[in-house]
């Protein structure tokens, strides 16, 4: 899902970039608001563990692949402001370091893989949770629900960007259809890992998992010990 | 609250080096394996006959460029090195980026005032 350089037009890419720049420092500001201080080293293996499974592309359909955004399992992680700025963190390495995803595109590519998932993902995942009991299972299926919805929303607000700066002739009914089919395809796979990994997680540690605070899981023990690292 | 069963098992630093083990295998081991195929966004793009449009990445030449390490000859271990540097990095751009906004935060005027 990386946009290389060259495929939207420079003025929509530049356009992008001021947008989520504003909308990084807001959600920076917000992390930096919300994760407890002690937990710093979470945001840390979140962004580093996305970056790895971006690495693993499978096999989605004849000749094409995909690999896991990640945005809304770090969402469902850590919060959707410090998920989004994990995977930020996650497109500018990789921008910067392995040429991957256009420089130009930087901003298009956070939009789309970083607070699109991150924020979108969230929120299709607190909506599902609503309509389910409050057990940990619950918190599974509906971080594997969203996963795989909000791939389908990153590939919409690529077909979105196309609509305004793509520099393509085929039309934008066709890029839609084209996007929407492969990343039904890639969410699936996107859904079911991460939901793999917050059932591992909360069958480990329950406790750092931001989107099952509810649920209260062992709270009493561990809260213990926030309050006395915390004094 | 001791009749609750206890799923916590592992410490909080015990969680990050496992989960930090676990992104370095998959990045070392696995990465190289990866399928080479385009992904979603390529493939429509080649499909739909925009992927020419593609422009070369400024930092194309960049000695990590493309996943592969510069001078390492053999292809599997260039991946792996190049996975091993990217969690390294975003591990450290992160978890530093956090701790600055956070650090920022804390000793903000508007955080001295008791609430």
């Amino acid at each position: 899902m990386h946009i290389p350089d060259g495929f939207i037009d420079g003025t929509t890419s530049a356009g992008a970039a001021v947008v989520v720049a504003g909308g990084l420092g807001a959600t920076l500001r917000r992390a930096g608001e919300v994760l407890d201080e002690r937990r710093v080293p979470l945001a840390g293996l979140v962004a580093a563990f996305v970056f790895a499974v971006q690495m693993l592309n499978v096999p989605v359909a004849s000749g094409t692949s995909g690999h896991l955004l990640g945005g809304a399992l770090a969402a469902v992680l850590v919060g959707p402001a410090v998920g989004a700025v994990c995977v930020s963190v996650v497109l500018g390495v990789q921008a910067l370091l392995f040429a991957d995803g256009g420089l130009s595109a930087l901003g298009l590519n956070i939009l789309n893989m970083a607070l699109v998932t991150a924020f979108g993902g969230y929120a299709v995942f607190v909506l599902a949770r609503r309509v389910m009991s409050r057990t940990p299972s619950s918190v599974v299926v509906a971080a594997g629900f969203a996963a795989a919805v909000s791939v389908v929303l990153s590939a919409l607000a690529f077909t979105l960007e196309y609509a305004v700066g793509g520099t393509g002739t085929a039309s934008v009914p066709t890029v839609a259809g084209a996007m929407v089919g492969v990343h039904v395809l890639i969410g699936i796979g996107e859904g079911v890992i991460t939901a793999l990994v917050v059932g591992a997680v909360l069958a480990t540690r329950p406790d750092l998992v931001w989107g099952a605070r509810d649920l209260a899981i062992d709270q009493a023990a561990t809260s213990h010990v926030a309050e006395k690292v915390a004094s | 609250m001791k009749g609750v069963s206890r799923p916590v098992r592992f410490g909080f630093g015990a969680f990050i080096a496992a989960g930090l083990i676990v992104a370095l295998v998959l990045a070392f081991f696995v990465s190289p394996s990866a399928s080479g195929n385009p992904d979603g966004l390529n493939k429509v793009a080649i499909d739909k006959g925009f992927a020419d449009a593609e422009k070369d990445h400024a930092f194309g030449d960049a000695p990590t460029a493309g996943y592969e390490v510069r001078g390492v000859d053999d292809d599997r271990l260039s991946t792996g090195l190049a996975g091993i540097i990217g969690v390294a990095v975003t591990f450290s751009v992160a978890g530093g980026a956090m701790l600055i906004v956070r650090r920022a935060r804390r000793t903000s005027p508007a955080e001295a005032v008791p609430h």
